[in-house]
């Protein structure tokens, strides 16, 4: 056996994406485009924080494998956003996950909320899946070629995971009378997050073609739910907004304890690497 | 179509440099070379001396990116070549359609559905037939769309009955 075939899997050294690895111009991000890679990068790192938590976890192995897969490609938008939104000011993808305190997150609440069980999993990856299919494919004309190839790269990945979440809330919706019921809790407990995600901030002016903006989808998104919910026969939930705040920094009480788990490695030993 | 072959600078100097770093391996899928996956985008030897190869990942989260960098660093520094950059680009997106039909012809010898059809922009995923590489039968079905790499999806074969793993179009 010759020594490419010997091992299917090696552990390398976990190499930071350096800045100029994510180089398809020799120039900075302007601040207001970093900060929006921000925005992007934070909701992408949290989900998969949380759908990490599944592996061992879900009710079958092929789930297992599913979320796992979805988790990691969340992270591999999130290396791409905060190793772009880092070139900025200096600071690496790991500066930005490790180093940056709770309010210094720009991520919605919704990405923060808890799992709960399985189908409240499934409701929040619903929404999130629909929202950001939207968003990404639109994201591949931004003016910025950088955000431009991170989204077209995102789409095809996102366009899997919509589909894994449709197929699960038709399943849920119309199976037993137990999914079904789990199906509408998890759509209701999920709802108050929806709203926050179309809000307009300051910010999206200054991104001008750079950038999408948030209210512009919130009409696709709402056709593509009502046309999955009618068919699992579900209702969209009529449930008060959340009071938001992530993109400013202001978090739910569940992102200090992601953040603990997530962090306390680097931060315990900075540097380390295996 | 942009196929593999095109990319292979033209010239020699380069192209030596190419072809070294062709001879690196997927560590996932140990069978096939980064020039057969469609991920070796390009190979340029500096007046300075400097080699900068080009590579590009398959998904955004894809683990083998780190390993490939320095497999593709180890296998030009072992050639003689003192100064290695390796860069990664996303731009423009890898699909299988990248992937050379010699690649293809190995991962089904290995035991790993090629992708069918191609991954050119459209509204609608036809779903071909994809082909049991243990028994070639045509009647298989999907059991996960998620499957032990990110770029693989597991199937089943409903003949012989053995599961395998499909690398499927993107």
């Amino acid at each position: 056996m010759s020594e490419a075939n010997a091992s299917a899997t090696r552990i390398t050294p976990g190499n930071a994406l350096r800045p100029e690895d994510i180089a398809l111009l020799d120039t900075k991000p302007a601040d207001a485009v970093a900060q929006y890679a921000l925005w992007l990068g934070d909701d992408a790192l949290i989900l998969a924080q949380r759908l990490g938590w599944w592996i061992s976890r879900a009710p079958e192995l092929e789930e297992d494998v599913a979320l796992a897969n979805i988790a990691l490609d969340q992270i591999g938008h999130a290396r791409s956003f905060l190793t772009y939104a880092g070139r900025a000011w200096d600071r690496t993808e790991d500066d930005l996950a490790y180093f940056r305190r709770e309010p210094e997150f720009r991520s919605v609440h919704l990405v923060e909320q808890p799992n709960g069980d399985f189908a409240r999993t499934i409701a929040r990856q619903f929404v999130v899946a629909l929202y950001q299919w939207e968003l990404y494919s639109r994201l591949v004309h931004s003016s910025d070629p950088t955000l431009a190839a991170i989204a077209a790269k995102a789409v095809k990945e996102v366009d899997y995971h919509r589909d894994h979440s449709i197929q699960w809330v038709l399943r849920l919706g119309q199976g037993t009378e137990e999914s079904r019921r789990r199906m509408v809790a998890g759509l209701s407990l999920t709802w108050p997050y929806v709203e926050e995600l179309f809000a307009d901030h300051p910010l999206v002016d200054e991104l001008g073609d750079a950038g999408v903006r948030p209210s512009s989808l919130r009409e696709p998104f709402d056709a593509a739910v009502q046309a999955v919910l009618a068919e699992a026969e579900l209702e969209v939930p009529q449930v008060p907004g959340s009071v938001g705040g992530g993109r400013l920094g202001r978090h739910s009480e569940h992102l200090g304890y992601i953040l603990a788990e997530l962090q306390v490695l680097a931060r315990e030993y900075p540097g380390a690497s295996w | 179509m942009v196929t593999v072959t095109d990319l292979r600078p033209a010239s020699a100097v380069d192209a030596a440099a190419w072809d070294i770093a062709a001879t690196v391996c997927d560590p996932e899928i140990p069978v096939l070379t980064i020039e057969d996956l469609g991920i070796l985008r390009d190979a340029h030897v500096a007046a300075t001396g400097q080699v900068l190869v080009t590579i590009t990942p398959t998904y955004s989260g894809c683990p083998a990116m780190d390993a490939i960098r320095d497999d593709v660093t180890a296998a030009l520094t072992g050639a003689g070549y003192d100064d290695v950059a390796v860069r990664l680009v996303l731009a423009p997106a890898w699909t299988t359609d990248w992937m050379s039909d010699d690649g293809r012809a190995k991962l089904a010898e290995y035991g790993i559905a090629p992708p069918t059809g191609t991954a050119a922009a459209g509204p609608v995923r036809i779903g071909l037939s994809v082909k049991c590489p243990q028994c070639s039968s045509l009647n298989t079905r999907e059991m996960t769309r998620f499957g032990s790499t990110s770029c693989k999806a597991l199937y089943v074969c409903n003949d012989c009955r053995e599961p395998f793993d499909y690398f499927k179009v993107h």
